[in-house]
């Protein structure tokens, strides 16, 4: 799909996911698609959303920029600016917050040099709390892209950071390939 | 041995694929439903079940079906109710991930009996993993001819789609739900009129929990009665209640209606007690919108009769001394908790959730948040014990949704039963619980 505003465009299989995506829904309701597509547009851009990528998704759908813009912003999932390759998501309601969610959040802190809502200097990770991930039973529970990290405890962190940081995670692959 | 309906066969391997799900008995009731069965017998058979929603808000489910907008000649959508986010609450996730068939069987069967051509399955976006595996069970289903076009020579079609979320607890709400699908904010929509008339795209729609859906396979193969046989006699069949916080198994369990919560709580079979030999000091039985209660009024009601795990006798006494069944968010704390730091995170919650449309909720969380942080910090002062219970008291029935409800309840039952314990952490200007 070519367009004025933009030099952006999604590589052929990812077009095609869109398109069979917007067919899911009646003639004249491609709006309804705008979540989807917001979720794969974030990970075509390593994991947050431009105004120009935005402006992309309002083309594919056919309706106005704002109209993304006010939803980018309504939802968590989506993030208005840069983040880093490996975004790190930890749970701070009730739940975990009572199995120990707090020290699990200092202990990344600590170990990459950051506050939680900061991107470490390399640009490889970053960290945020979030609420709720309905995962109460496995508390503490941590989100990295589409996969959840259960049961948590320290050693568990640092096996899983160790990890990370090995292989370079980047944690915005397409959500739904 | 008690019935499972949910549950039964969640261990079997390989349970998320047709192949297995249908070995087990999979699919029947919609071979028997689109054979034998009219639209209308379904609903009737929901409606006697007494079957009710699952999501918390506990509504009979066959009343809401007969709400549908029969005479319309626009599209009827059925949507199920996937945005699993009251905290303590994790049971759908289960269902989704372990059981796809038993929710897609359920979806089939709903949307027949409300004459629905789609419908979609909505999913809050962190459980994008789960819903990936939705819909290859869809596609599955699909080829095996139990969606599509002519499902089973019946002349009746069905498309089943699944869509994700962006994070927001407020599309729990169906009204923002439908909006969301919509492809807006989520902001809930005043009502009535009700999404039986004007839903999605301003068609008549039902909108479910997953809980709730996954019950009508079980309801259409074993008949209504068999279903209300189970449980007590405003409560009927089973509940899946996620249990977790200070207990020694934390989990999801399926239970009949009416097990008494001192069995539920000490029973090997379900919690095993509280962690490290510890004394049992609260729990918010539905999820965290719901008021808190202390050990002593969640083992007994005030009258001293057991407390059971059912609608009637968690409301009993009301809110005085009651609480509710609500979402089965079951959420135990021991005696090393913090009430007023776990209240902190419940509003810290809602003020993050709230959509923002009604001044009471918009304004009202902040305002609570901002003082549970004082008061937990030490640094609150008594008068301010007063002025969150009141705030609490003006958020709540003031708002279009039920988010500022369910952001009032946690506070002013906390100040109730636990009002000494706001009043420790002034005169000791900390935290009496830190180290």
């Amino acid at each position: 799909m070519q367009n004025e505003h933009t030099t952006i465009e999604f590589p052929p299989e990812t077009l095609a996911l869109v398109n069979r995506i917007i067919k899911r829904y009646p003639e004249g309701r491609q709006k309804s698609a705008l979540l989807p597509l917001l979720h794969i547009a974030q990970s075509e851009n390593k994991g947050w959303l431009s105004t120009e990528m935005m402006d992309y998704v309002a083309i594919l759908l056919d309706i106005q920029p704002i109209e993304v813009y006010e939803v980018a912003s309504f939802y968590s999932m989506f993030n208005l600016e840069p983040v880093g390759n490996c975004l790190i998501e930890v749970c701070q309601t009730g739940p975990c917050w009572l199995c120990g969610a707090e020290e699990i959040l200092a202990h990344f802190e600590k170990r990459l040099g950051i506050k939680s809502g900061e991107t470490t200097a390399d640009g490889r990770f970053s960290l945020k709390t979030v609420e709720c991930l309905a995962a109460c039973g496995n508390a503490p529970v941590i989100q990295v892209g589409t996969d959840y990290h259960e049961n948590l405890n320290i050693q568990k962190v640092d096996e899983l950071l160790d990890t990370w940081q090995a292989e370079n995670k980047n944690s915005h692959s397409n959500p739904y390939l | 041995m008690a019935t499972k309906i949910l549950l039964e066969n969640i261990e079997a391997p390989g349970l998320a694929t047709f192949d297995c799900y249908r070995k087990l008995g999979g699919y029947a009731s919609v071979e028997k439903a689109l054979k034998s069965l009219s639209p209308d017998s379904i609903t009737q058979e929901v409606l006697k079940s007494g079957l009710r929603g699952r999501g918390g808000a506990g509504f009979p489910t066959g009343m809401k079906w007969n709400f549908i907008d029969k005479k319309s000649d626009k599209p009827h959508y059925f949507i199920c109710n996937f945005d699993e986010s009251e905290p303590g609450t994790f049971k759908d996730r289960h269902i989704g991930q372990l059981n796809p068939h038993q929710l897609i069987e359920g979806m089939i069967l709903g949307s027949y009996a409300l004459g629905a051509r789609s419908a979609y399955i909505y999913i809050r976006g962190e459980l994008f993993y789960v819903l990936n595996i939705i819909e290859k069970a869809i596609d599955e289903a699909y080829q095996k001819g139990f969606l599509g076009e002519n499902i089973m020579g019946s002349g009746y079609s069905l498309d089943l789609y699944c869509q994700p979320g962006g994070g927001a607890y407020i599309c729990g709400e169906e009204t923002a739900l439908i909006e969301s699908l919509e492809g807006k904010r989520g902001n809930p929509r005043i009502k009535p009129p009700f999404p039986a008339l004007v839903g999605l795209y301003n068609c008549p729609t039902v909108v479910n929990n997953v809980e709730t859906i996954a019950n009508l396979p079980w309801i259409i193969n074993h008949g209504a009665d068999a279903y209300a046989a189970l449980g007590t006699l405003k409560s009927k069949g089973t509940k899946l209640i996620s249990a977790c916080g200070h207990i020694n198994k934390p989990g999801i369990y399926e239970i009949e209606l009416g097990l008494p919560v001192e069995e539920f709580i000490y029973s090997d079979e379900y919690c095993g007690g509280i962690r490290n030999g510890n004394q049992l000091k609260a729990v918010v039985a539905g999820g965290s919108s719901v008021p808190i209660l202390p050990a002593e009024l969640i083992l007994k009601t005030a009258k001293g009769e057991p407390r059971l795990l059912s609608y009637e006798s968690l409301e009993e006494g009301g809110f005085q001394t009651g609480t509710m069944l609500g979402s089965g968010g079951f959420i135990v704390m021991d005696h090393t908790a913090c009430i007023v730091k776990n209240l902190l995170t419940f509003a810290r919650f809602y003020h993050h959730e709230s959509c923002g449309q009604c001044s009471p909720c918009r304004e009202g969380t902040g305002w609570m948040e901002k003082i549970l942080r004082r008061i937990e910090a030490g640094k609150g002062s008594m008068k301010e014990i007063d002025l969150l219970a009141d705030i609490a008291k003006h958020i709540d029935g003031t708002t279009i949704c039920p988010l500022g409800d369910a952001a009032a309840w946690p506070v002013s039952s906390a100040i109730r039963h636990f009002r000494s314990e706001f009043e420790e952490h002034i005169i000791q200007q900390k935290c009496p619980f830190t180290k």
